[in-house]
């Protein structure tokens, strides 16, 4: 079974089933992940799905889009792996990805 | 003084530019209480010269239904439909009939009002097309208090800003904060009166936040209630909201809130220069970055800066804390359930927030000729962002004038706009309402509102100025 992995910041971790053609914010939302908000219901305009890509995982996922980079200017604890949730799709590509969560959402 | 409106528009870039930095150089010499003194002087002879009548606070008559009006005599601007208890039914019709209205007689000149949920989305994301510049409230503040801040800038000018302060309130500060404020919270509740009337509004919502603020900004602690006072000047204004507030009140105040800011800066600037630790509060933040380090001389973003986190922090939790309470005694069953399961706490802090949506709306510009909702709008449009519509459209909240703790999407409220220009301070709020309703509950048997509250004049602060209320320890 494809899966996608969510640990959050305290280092517990969790493998949800991944699902094709939502994303990967609807994702965790659907399977009650702790730490992902999504208050805006998906629009990239709240900044409350910020996760954080592992490294060998980022060329897969794509790059950051110009709205999604204008909302994470905003988010305290950026790093180079940030994205948002709701603006990653999920494919069977992604089977096996590993997310992190960040301490707090802003 | 704002540069851009002082100098007449027709003026070449090179010779703008020069007359700019003549302006910034005065303004960084002149101490900033006096500019505002000029300002004031200057407005009142220019009234004199134009024989223009000084701007006075509207004055209330009853407000007809509004089915008694035609699409195009519907104003949403007026102070009074909130205390008159007819903005639900006014908004009502417009996100029915007329979701992109345009009304081109109000006093606060021409606006389109956005009434649905998602409509006012779009307009929140696309700053490019709408920009928050120069204000975000109805009506232009009185000349020469045209204080500039972030909040009415458009990026980059305004991400820069607002990073040198957000993390004051960024989740990570507020663990620290936590304990302090339950403290405070704890005190105040403790010396409520019990079994008789007490006005809520001063003595709890008003007394908490002010307790906050000065925190915030490291403000001498016996003279907080200058900051709310301030506060109320800034939003209160009658050209900006319709408020109660008039031009001579305003520029007095906004000249002593400058004196006092001033000297906290370079006391603070001064103890920094001899080796003492910066705090972590919003002034210490700012000195510490290169973008707003020298912000002391540039008085307008300053002041409007400061008056921005002081309002901010101010009237919205202010009037969400005294909401709860009253949405609480509108909604018994509510009531019962929070008392069976505490839990609820967390999501009705945002049903809180999303019900009373502490400030209507924010206003933008367009930037250039655009559709919306099938209306075409013009380059130069205002166009306003009724959040507290927003938060009421049925299309988004099933039963949206219910207060349910409960309700399933309350987070998806949208009091804290949405955007890049989405509320700062928005987990700090979260954290100050849950306190107060943890700390209520076990405290207190019964909160009973007496008789109705008495509503804010405004079209943009939908706050209470007063509410009885009379409680019951438990035993």
């Amino acid at each position: 079974m494809a899966t996608i992995t969510f640990i959050q910041h305290d280092g517990t971790s969790r493998d949800i089933p991944l699902t094709e053609g939502t994303s990967l914010m609807q994702l965790a939302r659907d399977n009650r992940v702790p730490g992902i908000d999504g208050d805006c219901g998906g629009a990239c305009a709240c900044g409350t799905c910020h996760v954080i890509i592992d490294r060998e995982w980022l060329a897969a996922v794509g790059p950051r889009n110009a709205e999604e980079k204008q909302m994470l200017e905003l988010t305290p604890d950026v790093q180079p792996g940030s994205r948002l949730a709701c603006q990653i799709q999920t494919t069977g590509a992604l089977d096996g990805l590993r997310v992190h969560l960040p301490e707090h959402q802003m | 003084m704002n540069t851009r409106t002082l100098l007449p528009t027709t003026l070449n870039p090179t010779l703008r530019r020069l007359a700019e930095q003549a302006i910034t150089k005065a303004q960084a010499t002149i101490p900033i209480p006096l500019q505002i003194k000029g300002a004031h002087l200057f407005l009142k002879a220019k009234q004199r010269a134009l024989k223009q009548a000084p701007v006075r606070p509207p004055v209330e008559t009853p407000l007809p239904p509004v089915e008694q009006l035609a699409l195009t005599e519907i104003d949403v601007s007026n102070p009074f439909l909130f205390r008159q208890g007819l903005w639900q039914s006014y908004f009502k019709r417009l996100r029915d009939e007329a979701p992109v209205h345009y009304q081109p007689n109000s006093p606060f000149g021409p606006y389109w009002s956005v009434t649905r949920y998602d409509d006012i989305l779009a307009v929140d994301k696309n700053h490019a097309v709408f920009s928050a510049e120069p204000f975000i409230v109805m009506g232009d503040p009185p000349e020469g208090l045209g204080v500039e801040m972030f909040i009415a800038m458009d990026p980059p000018r305004h991400d820069a800003q607002r990073k040198a302060v957000q993390d004051v309130v960024a989740p990570k500060n507020l663990q620290d904060m936590e304990a302090l404020i339950r403290s405070r919270v704890r005190d105040v509740l403790d010396s409520l009166p019990e079994d008789q009337p007490f006005d809520w509004v001063p003595t709890v919502s008003i007394e908490l936040t002010a307790r906050m603020l000065a925190t915030l900004l490291d403000f001498p602690y016996e003279q907080r209630h200058k900051l709310v006072y301030w506060s109320d000047l800034a939003a209160g204004s009658a050209e900006a909201t319709g408020g109660t507030a008039d031009t001579d009140e305003t520029f007095i105040g906004v000249a002593d809130m400058a004196s006092h800011f001033t000297r906290l800066w370079h006391d603070k600037a001064a103890r920094r220069a001899a080796g003492e630790k910066p705090g972590f509060d919003l002034i210490s933040l700012m000195q510490g970055n290169d973008d707003t380090k020298d912000l002391v001389k540039r008085p307008m973003e300053f002041l409007g800066n400061l008056a921005l986190l002081i309002v901010g922090g101010n009237d919205t939790t202010r009037n969400s804390m005294s909401a709860g309470v009253l949405a609480l005694n509108r909604y018994p069953e509510e009531m019962a359930k929070l008392r069976a399961d505490p839990g609820l706490i967390p999501n009705m802090v945002s049903e809180i927030i999303r019900w009373q949506t502490p400030l209507a709306y924010m206003r933008r510009m367009a930037t250039c000729d655009t559709m919306l909702g099938g209306q075409f709008i013009r380059k130069g449009d205002k166009v306003m962002m009724w959040y507290a519509s927003g938060n009421r459209d049925e299309r988004k909240f099933a039963n949206p004038d219910a207060f349910l703790i409960d309700r399933d999407n309350a987070r998806q409220h949208m009091s804290f706009g949405y955007g890049v220009h989405r509320c700062m301070g928005n987990r700090l709020a979260e954290l100050q309402l849950k306190i107060l309703w943890e700390e209520l509950l076990p405290r207190f048997s019964t909160i009973e509102v007496l008789g109705e509250p008495e509503r804010v004049q405004s079209n943009l602060v939908r706050g209470y100025a007063s509410m009885m209320v009379r409680v019951k320890r438990a035993k």
